[in-house]
């Protein structure tokens, strides 16, 4: 079998060609205005942040020099030559990386504990009355937007200096954060057995417990590992502003220009993350291939 | 009508063992994991040195903070606070093109379907790693060493630490791409870069420019804590107000904040929403 390419009458091709060109121009047309508006608010913003292409570029051998700086010992050698003095106060640093994990971790459970009492609240198929869903929508999207080191900062005076700043500050970043996502699962569930419960003469709390709460229970503890996750980095500078964590060392020693061992608690932070994400990536997936199977 | 029926619940028990005996160990399953996890969240209470009586003052002094910020009060300082706002969206919206513009050709080196040599990409993945793994305002720190106090510093702190977020998004954009475009230009005699340019980015240049305006809408919120350290914008002039204790300026400059960051939620869901659904058209 052929198949005959035909080819259009000269004139029916040139009334084509002369459409397809204005319709790409005008498409051209549109993307170049885009671009002009973006560099514009670009020029704008450079402006703005003192851009100052002079200075990166007259120090900017300052930056790879920082890296080449942070990886040399007091005795001229590379850190790695030298484990045992790279790593020196490893012992105290294990000890605030430990304190690290642990506020992220009490922090997330606090605030997932507070997400899971207020999400049924603002979600929408769930919350037993619009006033209280306005409210609480409101109150997690306060506790979400404002940064946990501002909270930080404001509980490092009100509590004093310590961990239980950086506790409180990171629970309640965490409640909001898991609270929109906790109801946007809630959202998503399945509103028949809901019914299937109320039938019966349920109350809305049983409603929750026995309708809402199989259907979601797995999508929480995923969510809330993800956010442990992210929390042990937020944790990490939590010390910055006196909150507990390994942080206060690393400002120490990137303040007072200790060059190795600011490599050294970076790599022990890194590492510390690393593992961290490995393990919740794995018990997430055991979690999810369980919940699956059953 | 019919009406219910008896229920026979020996019987039912009887056909369905699994649901009506669930073994002991299932049943206690999930309490014994929530009471393990609440016992270290106990232990973490006592190791941090929590305890009802700081809480209490704490509480009540965070009372009278909240009572004093009431209300709302820039002072005189209203202009440099708008400037000092400025600065963060200009921080928020340059450090995250910069780092789009940096991530894109290196996320072609970590994507799977373009790189196909594992000893390549694992070095490139694993930087992008080690970059994720560092704190935005760590990298504040660094640059202040490098360029001094000031927005500038901000900008690369963002641009450094959004590089490394955008690497590993973009790859995963790259590898979702559908394979039969690019092996079309590949059949028409196209070069690898011709691949690229007119086989994989129409495909993932519209999700790369949602991501980007995602970022910089989060990136606004980011920018707000860097001059926290002393890399500008609004969060010099809150971490100093906070410090000086005048209550009244920090919660205008927080509300600020939220207003900010509520204005660039809405514009960027419009721009997003704009050019998702220009998609199919283009």
């Amino acid at each position: 079998m052929t198949i005959a390419v035909s080819i259009l009458p000269e004139q029916q091709l040139a009334v084509l060609n002369a459409a397809y060109r204005q319709a790409v121009a005008r498409r051209r047309l549109r993307l170049l205005f885009g671009f002009v508006v973006f560099a514009a608010a670009l020029l704008l913003a450079a402006v703005g942040a003192e851009v100052n292409l002079p200075t990166l570029f007259a120090h900017f051998g300052n930056f790879v020099s920082y890296f080449d700086r942070i990886l040399t010992l007091d005795d001229g050698q590379r850190v790695w030559t030298d484990v045992g003095e790279w790593l020196w106060g490893w012992h105290k640093w294990l000890r605030m990386l430990g304190e690290t994990v642990l506020i992220s971790y009490v922090g997330t459970l606090i605030g997932a504990t507070f997400a899971f009492g207020l999400n049924f609240f603002a979600a929408e198929n769930t919350s037993p009355a619009p006033w209280l869903r306005f409210l609480v929508r409101r109150l997690l999207e306060f506790a979400r937007t404002v940064p946990g080191i501002v909270f930080a900062l404001i509980f490092v005076i009100a509590f004093g200096l310590g961990p239980m700043a950086g506790v409180l500050a990171i629970a309640i970043h965490s409640t909001g954060a898991l609270g929109k996502l906790f109801s946007e699962i809630v959202e998503n569930a399945d509103m028949k057995p809901v019914e299937g419960v109320r039938s019966t003469g349920a109350s809305w709390l049983s409603c929750m417990r026995f309708a809402i709460l199989p259907q979601v229970t797995a999508g929480y503890a995923s969510y809330a590992l993800l956010r442990f996750e992210i929390n042990v980095r937020e944790a990490s500078v939590m010390g910055f502003v006196g909150a507990g964590g390994i942080g206060q060392e690393l400002v120490v020693a990137i303040r007072k220009f200790y060059y190795s061992d600011v490599s050294a608690i970076l790599l022990t932070i890194i590492v510390t993350v690393f593992i961290i994400d490995i393990s919740t990536g794995w018990l997430r997936g055991r979690l999810f291939g369980r919940e699956a199977r059953t | 009508m019919t009406r219910p029926q008896e229920i026979d619940t020996a019987a039912l028990r009887a056909r369905y063992p699994g649901v009506f005996d669930r073994p002991a160990s299932a049943r206690l399953a999930m309490p014994a994991m929530i009471v393990a996890a609440f016992a270290i969240v106990v232990y973490g209470l006592v190791d941090l040195d929590f305890s009802p009586a700081r809480l209490f003052a704490g509480l009540s002094q965070l009372g009278w903070i909240s009572l004093m910020m009431i209300p709302p009060d820039p002072g005189s300082s209203l202009p440099i606070y708008l400037k000092a706002l400025g600065e963060t969206l200009s921080i928020a919206v340059l450090g995250t093109t910069l780092a789009a513009v940096f991530a894109l050709p290196v996320s072609l080196l970590a994507a799977r379907n373009v790189v196909p040599s594992k000893l390549l990409r694992f070095p490139v993945r694993r930087l992008l790693d080690s970059i994720r793994g560092v704190d935005t305002l760590i990298w504040a720190l660094v640059w202040i060493n490098v360029v001094g106090l000031g927005p500038f510093a901000g900008v690369l702190a963002i641009a450094v630490s959004d590089f490394g977020a955008f690497g590993k998004l973009f790859s995963e954009a790259i590898e979702g791409a559908d394979q039969k475009q690019v092996e079309g230009i590949r059949a028409s005699g196209g070069s690898a870069l011709h691949e690229i340019r007119f086989g994989l980015l129409p495909q993932v240049l519209p999700v790369i420019a949602g991501q980007v305006l995602y970022f910089i809408e989060s990136n606004t919120r980011s920018a707000t804590i860097i001059g926290i350290v002393g890399a500008g914008g609004i969060g010099l002039q809150l971490a100093e107000q906070i410090r000086v204790l005048e209550w009244q300026k920090v919660s205008f400059l927080i509300l600020m904040i939220l207003v900010a960051v509520a204005a660039i939620d809405f514009v960027s869901g419009k721009l997003r929403f704009a050019i998702i659904g220009r998609r199919p058209v283009a």
